[in-house]
């Protein structure tokens, strides 16, 4: 039996008047895969988030081996969601990489060569060394992703956290990229934020449906042969009270907990 | 003009143009990648409220404006990083009190101040020796703090989500940059005036973009061209006796023009290569 590592409890969160997540309760295990699953605007990323210590909760607390977020984030590894907040931004594949370094180098006010080392074996991990040199804004979606990932690995992260890692990603790195994860996953705790179960079917462990609560599905209720149904899950939810086909009921669920 | 050179009032003009190049091609990088183009023309007219109140008490003017600068500029970055939507409103209102604030205490002040116009629309060829003992360590402050600081500035300009993670002060930066913003504010005044200010630090940083493969690369070549502006058109002011300040400006925003034109031409030639790909 794994320990429980990110311990989300009682957590409520809204932005301004909009409610986005009410009264969440999550218990994560070491060496998990978690996707986290539900519809736009669920509060999928929120919860990652605030996970990530990012966001805080208006209630509720949120602790990763016992600390908060903010206190052990050089333990976290964050791949954001692909939005391309500044294409003419003038900085290299290398430098955004070395990013991810910044939680390591204390008050050193360059990076070094192991930093720079570091940083091209994570390029070479997700397959872009050969472009350390290119801007960033000249890749493709999916090449800057990558460039991402290379950027959370780099600080040799205890926890992973992605957002929609699959989204403007051309199926065969997808296919390499869960690959990737899986390995990782020896060691690694990872949390996956996703619109879409189906690719990710075979590498996660537990899945939790996101749409303002939280329903948490362990791995024991994932077999190979529901995990097409699952995929229905988000769907389900918005339709407040129809029971779930394949996992246990979330009205049942909630019932129990009221209980 | 080289032999102008000969007169103190040039060197004077020439060594002013060359340290505002520095101060506008380091701060305006940071400014034009972090998107406060707007904010910072708020902290610069803004200041003309201290370059009154020096006037007013009678000391000198650009330590007024360093100080009311520094000042606007705390309560911008204050109010930006709690209300970001209604940010802009209050940082119109700031703008138009600065100056407005200016402009009564200078109607105040006994005597007619024929200095005045200096400020707002610049004066390079009557910058005093003195000035230039202020301008000096305010722009070695700004090359020491943005080069100590700069790994933090670059992630915080790129992605502060992801700085803020990994624990970069992003606030406390935010701070620090619009603070810098400010002193870069006052060393330019002298050379172009408050009122055109953000030309200087929007446009070379702007050209550079395109050609620069790196945060430092494009505070360089921002220098570069600002110095060249900066150059030519004191010639031109000197040569043809019209208004250093506009004059700069005129050949900087030419520059502008001509670099946004090159920009869309290279955007328009990638779809068709593209095309031919298909």
């Amino acid at each position: 039996m794994q320990p429980v590592v990110i311990e989300v409890k009682d957590v409520w969160f809204s932005y301004d008047d909009h409610l986005v997540l009410k009264d969440v309760n999550l218990a994560i295990k070491k060496g998990d895969f978690l996707a986290l699953l539900g519809p736009n605007g669920g509060g999928k990323t929120t919860l990652l988030k605030l996970m990530l210590g990012i966001l805080k909760p208006d209630r509720g607390y949120i602790r990763i081996l016992g600390k908060k977020p903010s206190e052990v984030a050089d333990r976290l590894g964050y791949v954001p969601q692909d939005t391309m907040i500044n294409k003419d931004f003038p900085i290299s594949v290398m430098d955004v990489t070395l990013m991810g370094r910044l939680g390591h180098i204390g008050r050193r006010w360059r990076y070094s060569k192991k930093d720079r080392l570091l940083a091209e074996q994570a390029l070479d991990r997700v397959g872009m060394l050969n472009y350390r040199n290119h801007l960033i804004g000249t890749l493709s979606g999916g090449e800057r992703q990558r460039v991402f990932i290379a950027r959370a690995l780099v600080a040799n992260p205890e926890f992973l956290f992605m957002d929609e890692p699959t989204s403007s990603v051309d199926s065969q790195w997808q296919t390499e990229l869960y690959e990737l994860l899986k390995e990782l996953n020896k060691t690694v705790t990872i949390v996956v934020v996703s619109h879409d179960i189906s690719v990710l079917s075979s590498y996660v462990k537990s899945v939790a449906c996101v749409a303002q609560t939280v329903y948490f599905h362990d791995s024991a209720e994932i077999t190979q042969e529901t995990l097409e149904k699952v995929y229905h899950c988000p769907i389900e939810l918005i339709a407040h009270g129809v029971p779930h086909r394949v996992l246990h009921s979330h009205i049942d669920k909630d019932k129990d907990r009221n209980r | 003009m080289f032999d102008a050179l000969h007169y103190e009032f040039m060197q004077n003009a020439l060594f002013a143009g060359l340290l505002a190049s520095v101060a506008c091609g380091i701060i305006g990088t940071l400014i034009v990648v972090n998107r406060i183009v707007f904010i910072s023309g708020g902290i610069a007219h803004a200041a003309y409220g201290g370059i009154g109140l020096a006037f007013f008490i009678g000391f000198s003017p650009l330590l007024g404006a360093v100080g009311f600068a520094l000042a606007v500029a705390f309560i911008i970055a204050f109010i930006s990083l709690k209300n970001k939507q209604r940010a802009d409103t209050v940082i119109g209102a700031l703008w138009a009190m600065g100056m407005g604030f200016g402009v009564i205490l200078i109607d105040l002040t006994p005597g007619y101040n024929v200095d005045l116009m200096s400020y707002l629309f610049g004066s390079i060829l009557t910058v005093p020796r003195s000035d230039l003992w202020l301008m000096i360590p305010l722009d070695v402050a700004i090359l020491v703090i943005v080069t100590f600081f700069y790994k933090d500035f670059l992630a915080m300009s790129y992605d502060d989500e992801y700085a803020g993670l990994m624990g970069v002060p992003v606030k406390t930066l935010y701070f620090v940059l619009l603070a810098l913003v400010a002193c870069s504010v006052v060393v330019i005044i002298r050379v172009i005036g408050l009122i055109l200010v953000i030309a200087l630090l929007s446009i070379p940083p702007y050209i550079a973009e395109q050609f620069s493969r790196s945060l430092q690369g494009m505070m360089l070549i921002s220098t570069l061209l600002n110095m060249v502006f900066t150059i030519i058109g004191l010639w031109l002011s000197y040569t043809f006796n019209i208004t250093s300040g506009a004059t700069i400006i005129m050949v900087a925003g030419t520059c502008f023009f001509l670099s946004t034109l090159l920009r869309s031409l290279r955007r328009k030639r990638i779809p068709e290569t593209l095309k031919s790909a298909d």
